[in-house]
C-alpha cells in the first residue's frame, strides 16, 4: 500500500478529479494549503502598497492506494494537473503501514478501496 | 410614476417631501452597494467575490457620472432628439437647474413638491442599480474591461431611451397612460431581458458543477438590505411623504413576504426542505413584482402578485432554466425579467381606482385596471412590456457583439479557472493563513 500526496494548482482540481474518476479512484482527501516552489510567491497591490512573497494557494490531495493503483493514480494526477508552467506542483509517494476502515474494522488492502 | 408638467407658481418646496425623497435616493444607492453586491457575492465562488462586488461599485461610479453629464437630460428633458423616445441636451451638466427649482415631475403636489435636484439624484440611483442587476448574468466569466464598456454603452443606448419612453413628460408610453410606479419596465424587465442576452452571448461558465455558493450569509444579508432599500425605491417613487408613499411601502412589504413564503414552501414540498436561499430569492422576486404595481393596487392585489411571482419565478429558475440550459448565473432574468413582466401585466389587471383616487392621476379619478372595468390600461402595459423586452434584448445583443469585436467578452479559460479576483483585479478576498 502507498500514500500518494500531491500538491497542485487549485484551478486544476476539477481536471484531476475527472482523471481520477476515469480510473476508478474515488476515495480522495483534499485540503487547501499555502506554499510556493521555485516561483517564490506572488506580488499583489493593496492601496498601492506592494505585497511581495505572498504564499500561493495550492491544493493538497491525499490518496491511499493498493500497489496496482499506484502508477495509474500518479499518471492521472499528472494528466489533470500538468499545464507545463512553473507551479504545476509535485507528487510524493510514501509507503503506507496500515489502513483501518473505522465502520467495519477491516484492515490493510481490504480496507483501502 | 405619473408625469405631469405644471407651471403653477403657487406650489412650494415641501421640506417633508424633500427629506423623504433624498432619504429614498440614499436607500436606493444602498441597494446597489453593498446590498446587491453582497446578494450576488455570496452566490459566486470565493475566487470571484470581489469581481462581482466591483461590478456593482463600478456602476455606481460610471453611471452616476453619465447621469449628470447628459444622461438625465436625454432621459427626462421635455425637448426631444427623437420624439417620444429620447430627450435632448437641454439639461446636460444640469444646466439651468438651481437649488430653488421645483421638480417638474411629481404625482400629487397637494403638500408641495421636491426640488428638481432631489428628483435628479433619486433617478440617478435607478440608473445605477439597473446595470448592476444585469451583472448577475455575467458572473464569474466576463472581462472587467468589457463589463465597463458594456454598461457605459448600455446605459446610453438602452436605459436612457426606455426611461424616456416610459417616464418622461413626452415619452410615448407615459403619454399613453402607462402605470409603472417604480420601474417594472425601466429597471426590472429592462435588466432582466438584457441579462438573458448577456447569458446567451457569453455562454456557460467553464465549470458549472464547481461547488455551492461560497457564503450564503452574505446572500441573506444582501437580500435583507435589498428588502430594506426597496422601501425607498418604491415608496420614494411617490415623490412625496404622503398616503400613496405609505400604500406603496405597505404593498412592497406584503408582496415580498408572500413571494418569500411561497418560494420556501415550494422548496419544502418539492425538495423536502425549506431553504434559506429559496426564502431570500422569493423575497426578491416579490419585491420586483410589486415595483410597478405598488402605488396602484390594494393590499390584496399586492399579496396576489407576490404569490404569482413566487410560483412562476420558482418554476422558471428551478425547472425552465435548467431545461433550456442557458447560464443566467445568478438568475437576473429568472427573477427580475419574469417578475417584472408579471408586475407590469398584473398592474394592468389589478390597478384599483380607490388607491389613486384623489391623487393627481387621471384627473383625480384614479387608475383602473381590467378587473375594475378598464381594459385599455392592460393594452398599454402589454405594449410597453413588449417594447422594453425587445429594446433590452436586441439592444444588449448588438452592444455585446460590438464589445466582443473591440475587447472580447470572456476572460481566458485559465483566468476563469484561477478566478476573476486574482486575474482581473490582482486582489484576493480572503486569506487562508495570515
Amino acid at each position: 500500500m502507498k500514500m500518494i500526496v500531491a500538491i497542485i494548482q487549485p484551478y486544476r482540481l476539477d481536471e484531476v478529479k475527472d482523471a481520477l474518476y476515469a480510473i476508478d479512484v474515488h476515495l480522495i482527501t483534499v485540503s487547501e494549503v499555502l506554499g510556493h516552489g521555485r516561483q517564490k510567491g506572488v506580488t499583489e497591490f493593496y492601496r498601492g502598497t506592494k505585497e511581495t512573497g505572498n504564499l500561493l494557494r495550492k491544493i493538497r490531495i491525499e490518496i491511499g492506494v493498493n500497489e496496482e493503483f499506484v502508477e495509474p493514480t500518479i499518471e492521472a494526477i499528472q494528466k489533470g494537473a500538468r499545464t507545463g508552467e512553473l507551479g504545476d506542483g509535485k507528487i510524493f509517494v510514501y509507503d503506507l503501514n496500515e489502513c483501518v476502515r473505522i465502520r467495519t474494522g477491516e484492515r490493510g488492502t481490504q480496507a483501502i478501496g | 410614476m405619473e408625469v405631469i408638467m405644471a407651471s403653477d407658481l403657487s406650489v412650494h418646496i415641501s421640506g417633508a417631501n424633500t427629506v423623504w425623497v433624498l432619504l429614498s435616493a440614499a436607500l436606493v444607492m444602498f441597494m446597489t452597494v453593498p446590498a446587491l453586491g453582497m446578494f450576488y457575492g455570496g452566490l459566486v465562488k470565493k475566487k470571484n467575490v470581489l469581481n462581482i462586488m466591483m461590478q456593482s461599485f463600478a456602476s455606481l461610479g460610471i453611471v452616476s457620472l453619465i447621469w449628470v453629464t447628459f444622461g438625465y437630460s436625454l432621459a427626462f428633458s421635455p425637448g426631444e432628439l427623437i420624439p417620444g423616445v429620447l430627450g435632448d441636451f437641454k439639461w446636460a451638466m444640469l444646466s439651468g437647474i438651481g437649488p430653488s427649482d421645483l421638480s417638474p415631475y411629481f404625482i400629487s403636489d397637494a403638500s408641495g413638491r421636491v426640488p428638481h435636484l432631489a428628483f435628479i439624484i433619486f433617478q440617478c440611483m435607478f440608473a445605477v442599480i439597473t446595470p448592476a442587476v444585469i451583472s448577475g448574468a455575467m458572473a464569474e466569466r466576463m472581462k472587467f474591461s468589457s463589463y465597463v464598456l458594456f454598461i457605459t454603452l448600455w446605459t446610453i443606448c438602452v436605459y436612457l431611451p426606455i426611461t424616456h419612453m416610459m417616464w418622461s413628460t413626452n415619452g410615448i408610453f407615459a403619454k399613453a397612460g402607462l402605470a409603472d410606479f417604480a420601474g417594472g419596465t425601466v429597471v426590472e424587465i429592462n435588466s432582466g431581458f438584457s441579462a438573458l442576452a448577456c447569458a446567451l452571448a457569453l455562454g456557460k461558465r467553464r465549470n458549472l458543477r464547481g461547488g455551492p455558493p461560497h457564503d450564503l450569509t452574505y446572500t441573506l444579508a444582501g437580500a435583507a438590505m435589498l428588502w430594506f432599500g426597496w422601501f425607498g425605491f418604491n415608496a420614494g417613487s411617490s415623490l412625496a411623504a404622503d398616503g400613496l408613499a405609505a400604500m406603496a411601502f405597505l404593498n412592497t412589504n406584503m408582496a415580498a413576504a408572500a413571494a418569500a413564503v411561497v418560494w420556501a414552501t415550494l422548496d419544502w414540498i418539492i425538495h423536502k426542505k425549506p431553504t434559506i436561499l429559496g426564502f431570500a430569492t422569493g423575497g426578491v422576486a416579490g419585491l420586483v413584482v410589486i415595483t410597478p404595481a405598488c402605488g396602484y393596487v390594494s393590499i390584496g392585489g399586492a399579496i396576489g402578485l407576490g404569490v404569482a411571482a413566487g410560483l412562476i419565478c420558482y418554476f422558471m429558475v428551478v425547472f425552465v432554466k435548467n431545461r433550456l440550459g442557458y447560464d443566467d448565473s445568478l438568475d437576473a432574468f429568472g427573477v427580475h425579467g419574469i417578475a417584472g413582466l408579471i408586475g407590469i401585466i398584473g398592474t394592468g389587471l389589478l390597478a384599483n381606482p380607490l388607491i389613486t383616487r384623489g391623487f393627481a392621476m387621471n384627473g383625480g379619478q384614479g387608475i383602473s385596471g381590467l378587473l375594475h372595468g378598464n381594459g385599455r390600461l392592460l393594452g398599454v402595459q402589454a405594449l410597453a412590456a413588449l417594447v422594453t423586452m425587445i429594446v433590452a434584448f436586441v439592444g444588449s445583443t448588438l452592444l455585446l457583439q460590438l464589445v466582443n469585436r473591440i475587447l472580447g467578452l470572456r476572460v481566458k479559460e485559465k483566468e476563469e479557472a484561477i478566478g476573476l479576483d486574482a486575474t482581473q483585479h490582482n486582489e484576493r478576498a480572503y486569506t487562508v493563513i495570515e
